[in-house]
């Protein structure tokens, strides 16, 4: 079975809601859209308090290079264009619509009938993408026709559908595979015409079989559609690791996947794109796992973007009694929530609730050098070293160490026996290199 | 026995005589010709080499000086007017006077005033946490008492204080070197003049959100009424982003923007107790 | 308010592993070879050791509380191993006032002088061990010969080690052959039936250990299996050369500290480099080091003084063997 060579390690799966079918939940009376849902620049307003809008209607247009389109995601009265507490836990703009029915736009197509026949051209394709605000629905949140525009000079040979899943609890990806197989195959199937690619490798992890199954299954009947099965380990879902993996190639350092001919996108964007391009409907929706060891039901819900996630956590029994940590995203590199007043955003895959046991850190020690942190790091850095220098407030020197490579897995801090805060570290060190970095660019 | 000494004597001699000759040459070749007046000026430096006078070191700021052979924007927070008084002769220029600073503070968000609504467990670091979340008390602009500034001070005049979680800033031992004014993430201490008998009167608040949203997270926020800029007859107070801000080179002291301030946001330092007939509003800081 | 929510970087989730396994592992993984040693050396080993390690402990409960004020750590484990393997070091006849005096200079100067575990350049216990050497070499090579080699010769009560045998033998002229006759048979070599320190006689038992500490992955494979390894080739290619004056290479594997000292001594995490090349390089030294001082210097046994220089490289060899960084060596075929 295949794997990436250097480092990672092996966290415990507690894969609770793998089992749960992805369950519809009802509308929220108020939707707060986050205007700040991508990489790059926030797209400006187009609507103003008062308007009438329908779903789909476009509500935010992206006008950077890097920026994507927002769509609300309910049909109503937009109250207010105002800055409200989003997932960052900062007050970030977002435009808040008082929920009036359910009026969709004409043009989306609401059957549920799936349609095989890809007829739009490459540029057409990437139009719709770029018009649907697509973005990386793995939680980088990259706009996806961004990925999709090789540059010039470079060519697409593989494109890489990441079904890895590995961080621990999250099973979104995982119940679109198994239910919405069919439609995502189609999605990757459109995303190759886009790059004008031949083949595509799905990479999935040996931990979800029937989801392997299920999509070798489907793939005999497409062309040029091959499912790699991968052996768990964590990060596998790293874009730089799962091309190793998948395709045995390496990213140089500092450079992106299309230096060795491939593009990695997510099962949830194919998923996406499948629906942008076929059916015309633009990204509103996503499946949220909400789960945790506490949690009464864990379940993976479909969201409208910007539903409070409190009517989530109701859904999956309310929020236990001691709780502790709300983690936005996966245990290993989510974002620990600062309030529940927030609302559903595209990058969220999962809300992981953590009792008090599993809350708090471990309390740190000596280092002792066991160098466990330079085995499990992925990217063959010395993690000991980078947070030696920032406790030293050599932060500048990590450069050579070159912290940039760090994608901030957390491999390091999870595996440390004394419990050091090493990413913590890295990550200013890394912050502190990267300002040094623009600084000199200029 | 005799001769094992002798002659490790002899080869020891040697080998000295032969370094030393080697020695005088590299120094001859490498010698550096360099002002006599930079020494002069370097011993007249405190030699903390703090930074604050923005040269990398005492020695480098006394390298400019003589290079440029003026004093002109040049000043050593630590040493003072006295000291470039003292520097003047050396290179022939008359320093000019320049008022004294000090740090302070712009953020009352203690515990008591912006109760915490989260809890941090992580490495102890402002610039972290800056990067993670607003802070415990969901202040995007309050202090975030990890204490990057304690660490930064050369000079241990900031502490942090355990039961409110602000640092505080020891006004004897403050030289206004402006290290913690770099360290801090959020940009809230200022390097202030410290006024006569280091009297002094500032909005103890950063942040700059509206009023409402604000007092939401902190009793004592400045929420942008408007009121200390009306009643100032100096025009020292302006208000920006909903923030009052208080230009120190303009006040007069005469205290009665403190007096109307409604979240009690302005404070005054070291000032002698108003009479009962004029009840103070705003919170007089221990010190 | 009890319920805040916590805030802290990611991730959130962290390994089962901790200081406190990791260290009570390895006192797990030394104790068959302390109960061979308590077979071999009787009573007079059971009171070293336990004279060793409570010494170790307290020398450390007693310094981090009174001198350095700090909070107490003695629970995780790490002056036990330093107790263990002094004791594991030095003959069962020393005196106990030697043994504590031992255990000071190991804890007290070897690590808490650089401010405790995690931050001592050189093994403790090597550094107890090799000042004990120094300081009082008699005692410290006078090797009581064991239980069972006793019940066969009642008056030899202490002998030089096998190494010391054929050391001082070659420099007086005898062949190897010829000695070979006065060392104890290799079975009995590997089950620890000869004279020596405590922990050095038994190959099989530490071998027991290191598989044990290999399976809990305290330890990796590259240092035991390339200081092993160069001393076996090295002292093989001698022994091909002149086998009259060198002996061959599994008398070397099975004598002396080398086992006790390549599973247990050079593995110590702290004072070893932190890459997988880097300790590949480390163990060769160690290596090296041990053969050089067996066959031509001063002493006749070298562990501990190879491991002590390498310890000292440790720094040098981090410098210069960094991890393979990713995307580093392009090669997509």
């Amino acid at each position: 079975m295949k794997t990436f060579k250097l480092g990672g390690v092996h966290p415990k799966e507690n894969k609770l809601s793998s089992n749960q079918k992805i369950k519809e939940i009802g509308l929220p009376k108020t939707a707060t859209i986050s205007l700040t849902q991508c990489l790059g620049a926030s797209p400006e307003p187009v609507v103003v308090k008062g308007d009438k809008v329908k779903v789909g209607q476009l509500i935010a247009k992206g006008n950077a290079f890097i920026s994507a389109n927002i769509h609300t995601s309910v049909s109503g009265t937009v109250t207010k264009v105002d800055d409200a507490v989003d997932a960052s836990g900062f007050r970030r703009k977002s435009i808040v619509i008082d929920v009036e029915g359910d009026e969709w736009l004409e043009t989306i197509d609401r059957s549920t009938i799936i349609n095989n026949n890809i007829v739009a051209s490459k540029d057409e394709i990437i139009a719709k993408i770029k018009e649907a605000g697509i973005v990386g629905m793995g939680g980088a949140t990259f706009p996806t026709h961004v990925k999709l525009m090789v540059p010039q000079g470079k060519k697409a040979q593989s494109l890489i559908i990441n079904g890895v899943e590995c961080e621990p609890y999250l099973t979104s990806d995982h119940r679109v595979m198994l239910e919405r197989g069919e439609e995502m195959m189609i999605g990757v199937r459109i995303l190759m015409k886009a790059l004008e690619v031949e083949s595509a490798y799905i990479g999935i992890e040996n931990n979800k079989k029937d989801a392997i199954d299920y999509l070798s299954k489907l793939s005999e009947k497409s062309l040029g559609i091959h499912i790699v099965p991968l052996k768990v380990k964590y990060p596998q879902g790293g874009e730089k690791q799962l091309i190793k993996a998948a395709v045995n190639r390496e990213v140089p350092s500092g450079k992106l996947p299309i230096e060795v001919g491939c593009v990695v996108q997510n099962v949830g964007t194919a998923l996406a794109v499948y629906e942008a391009v076929q059916k015309n409907k633009p990204l509103i929706d996503r499946v949220v796992t909400v789960t945790g060891t506490s949690v009464k039901n864990p379940c993976n819900l479909l969201a409208r973007i910007g539903t409070p996630i409190s009517m989530l956590l109701e859904e999956a029994g309310g929020v236990p009694e001691d709780t502790k940590k709300v983690i936005n995203g996966g245990p290993m590199m989510g974002k620990a929530l600062n309030t529940l007043e927030v609302n559903v955003v595209k990058g969220m895959s999962g809300l992981v609730i953590m009792p008090e046991s599993e809350s708090k850190r471990p309390s740190t020690a000596n280092c002792i050098r066991c160098a466990k942190c330079t085995f499990v790091c992925p990217m063959g850095l010395a993690p000991y070293q980078i947070s030696l220098m920032t406790e030293s407030g050599n932060a500048a020197l990590a450069e050579d160490e070159r912290v940039m490579d760090c994608m901030e897995c957390g491999s390091c801090s999870y595996t440390c026996p004394s419990a050091r805060p090493l990413l913590d570290n890295i990550r200013v060190a890394k912050n502190k290199v990267g300002l040094i970095i623009r600084s000199r660019a200029k | 026995m005799n001769t094992a000494i002798l002659f490790a004597v002899i080869t020891l001699s040697i080998i000295g005589v032969l370094s030393a000759i080697i020695l005088y040459f590299i120094a001859q070749k490498f010698k550096v010709i360099e002002d006599p007046r930079i020494d002069l000026v370097a011993e007249l430096l405190p030699g903390a080499n703090c930074g604050g006078c923005g040269f990398a070191g005492c020695r480098n700021f006394a390298e400019n000086i003589v290079k440029n052979e003026s004093l002109e924007n040049m000043f050593c927070p630590v040493g003072g007017n006295d000291l470039l008084k003292q520097i003047g002769p050396v290179i022939g220029q008359v320093a000019e006077e320049k008022e004294p600073t000090i740090a302070v503070l712009r953020c009352n968000g203690s515990f008591a005033n912006a109760p915490s609504k989260t809890q941090y467990d992580g490495v102890k670091s402002c610039y972290f946490i800056n990067t993670l979340y607003p802070g415990d008390n969901a202040c995007p602009f309050s202090c975030l008492g990890a204490g990057d500034c304690v660490v930064s001070c050369q000079f241990d005049a900031i502490y942090i204080d355990e039961t409110t979680g602000l640092p505080v800033i020891i006004e004897e031992k403050c030289v206004s070197c402006g290290a913690c004014v770099k360290a801090c993430p959020r940009a809230i201490i200022e390097l202030r003049k410290k006024g006569k008998k280091s009297r002094r009167i500032y909005v103890s608040c950063v942040n700059k959100e509206k009023g409402a949203i604000s007092r939401k997270n902190c009793a004592v926020s400045c929420i942008g009424c408007g009121k200390c800029v009306k009643e100032c007859k100096f025009e020292a107070i302006t208000l920006e982003n909903n923030l009052a801000y208080i230009d120190f080179n303009k006040c007069t002291l005469c205290r009665k923007c403190v007096a109307v301030c409604p979240q009690n946001s302005i404070h005054e330092l070291n000032f002698p107790e108003r009479k009962a007939s004029q009840p103070a509003s705003g919170v007089v800081e221990e010190n | 308010m009890a319920n805040l929510l916590t805030i802290s970087g990611s991730p959130h989730v962290s390994t089962n592993q901790s200081i406190n396994k990791i260290m009570w592992g390895v006192v797990i993984a030394l104790v068959p070879t302390m109960l061979v040693s308590f077979w071999y050396f009787g009573l007079g080993a059971i009171i070293l050791t336990l004279t060793s390690v409570i010494a170790c402990v307290l020398f450390e409960f007693l310094i981090q509380k009174y001198l350095l004020k700090q909070e107490s750590t003695v629970t995780d484990g790490s002056a036990v191993i330093t107790g263990i393997l002094l004791a594991l070091n030095v003959p069962s006849n020393l005196p106990i006032w030697m043994m504590i005096v031992g255990a000071l200079v190991a804890i007290g100067v070897a690590k808490m002088t650089y401010g405790g575990l995690g931050k001592n350049p050189f093994n403790p216990a090597l550094i107890g061990r090799v000042f004990l050497l120094m300081s009082f070499p008699v005692n410290m090579t006078s090797w009581p010969t064991t239980l069972a080699q006793r019940a066969i010769l009642p008056d030899v009560i202490t002998g030089p080690t096998a190494l010391g045998i054929i050391k001082e033998g070659v420099a007086k002229g005898e062949t190897v052959q010829q000695l070979m006759h006065n060392v104890p048979s290799y079975t009995d070599m590997f089950i620890g039936n000869m004279g020596g320190s405590l922990g050095e006689v038994s190959a099989i038992a530490i071998i027991l250990g290191g598989l044990f500490m290999l399976f809990r992955k305290i330890i990796s494979w590259h240092i035991p299996a390339s200081f092993i390894l160069t001393v076996f080739v090295f002292t093989g290619m001698l022994f091909y050369i002149d086998n009259t004056k060198f002996v061959d290479p599994v008398f070397h594997l099975l004598t002396g500290g080398l086992m006790l000292g390549a599973i247990f001594m050079a593995t110590d995490m702290v004072t070893s480099p932190m890459t997988k090349s880097g300790m590949l390089l480390f163990g060769f030294g160690c290596g090296l080091l041990t053969v050089l001082i067996r066959v031509w210097g001063a002493y006749p046994e070298g562990v501990s003084f190879a491991i002590l220089i390498m310890n000292a490289l440790v720094p040098l060899i981090n410098k210069g063997f960094k991890p393979k960084k990713f995307g580093e060596v392009v090669n997509n075929g």
